[in-house]
């Protein structure tokens, strides 16, 4: 299994990124954003959190339309497997790849803590692992991620089952508690906490991991 | 030829920014600030030479890039 972990100019998590994806099993290739093409066989792109190209614009909105982000939307098209995390799902909100945006907090500030999470889905290479209504602690870090989307695509969100995470106490403002998003496929997951940073004991919890092994778990079965 | 883009977030979209320059204003004793919203201003110089397709070569730009028409919407103005 192999996963391409991107960096952009002010990525500052695609090293733990690439770290949690190894320490799943799986083989890692790190890719620059001004590649124009994803390595060969690469089963799952991550797209890391920090930030990219400074924000400028909004967040997310020029990494984008980077050269690589045409070669992700094609990957994701072709039913390839994509985690963005915290600036990455930013990245995918702005490419389309998932639904609606994600605003300033609501209480404007820039908010870092951890938080409890509701596993929202079982139904998802990505949480499968875990029992719907599972909770899981998994830290945040992030000034925008006040997810806003408008009503008749949130009502499709619900009934298609496509909210992967929800907060238990929501931090930033984020409609219906959404922490994490599907896509249609359930191929392509965005969400602002950051379970690569509790993907060992060490790092003071180890819930994560669920995440990386359920998702290497189901590729093993591909 | 120059463009001047207004980009403001939708109206029904929460907008935290202005809600707390709205109460600063409060705050400073300007009373009467029903609403505050808070949005950007994007200026362009261009090579076009016809304005039509330059409005409509910026509009092009807003869909693709300057405005996020999820939460956003836009005005294109060529000056």
């Amino acid at each position: 299994m192999k996963a391409a972990v991107i960096t952009f100019p002010g990525s500052n998590c695609d090293r733990d990124l690439a770290v949690a994806f190894e320490a799943a099993g799986a083989e890692v290739v790190r890719v620059w954003h001004k590649d124009t093409s994803l390595p060969e066989g690469v089963d799952v792109v991550g797209i890391p959190g920090g930030f990219s190209f400074g924000d400028y614009l909004r967040c997310g909105a020029i990494a984008a339309r980077s050269p690589i982000a045409s070669a992700v939307a094609a990957h994701a098209a072709r039913g390839g497997f994509v985690l963005g995390i915290c600036n990455g799902f930013q990245v995918l909100t702005e490419t389309g790849l998932l639904p609606g945006a994600l605003m300033r907090n609501a209480g404007l500030k820039f908010i870092c803590k951890t938080v409890e999470l509701e596993v929202a889905t079982a139904d998802s290479a990505f949480t499968d692992g875990w029992a719907k209504g599972a909770v899981v602690r998994f830290p945040v870090a992030h000034h925008d991620g006040n997810y806003t989307v408008d009503a008749e695509t949130l009502a499709r969100l619900r009934a298609e089952d496509r909210v992967a995470f929800r907060y238990r106490a929501n931090p930033n403002g984020a409609m219906d508690d959404i922490a994490g998003v599907l896509s249609e496929n359930r191929r392509v997951l965005g969400l602002m906490p950051h379970p690569e940073r509790v993907v060992d004991p060490v790092q003071g919890g180890s819930d994560g991991m669920g995440l990386f092994r359920s998702l290497l778990g189901r590729m093993a079965l591909a | 030829m120059k463009a001047r883009v207004h980009v403001m977030l939708k109206d029904g979209v929460l907008d935290p920014q202005g809600e707390a320059v709205k109460h600063a204003l409060g705050t400073l004793g300007f009373a009467g600030v029903e609403g505050v919203r808070q949005g950007k201003v994007i200026e362009l110089d261009l090579a076009a030479g016809d304005r039509a397709a330059a409005e409509a070569e910026v509009r092009a730009m807003c869909e693709k890039l300057l405005a996020n028409t999820v939460i956003e919407k836009y005005s294109v103005e060529i000056v």
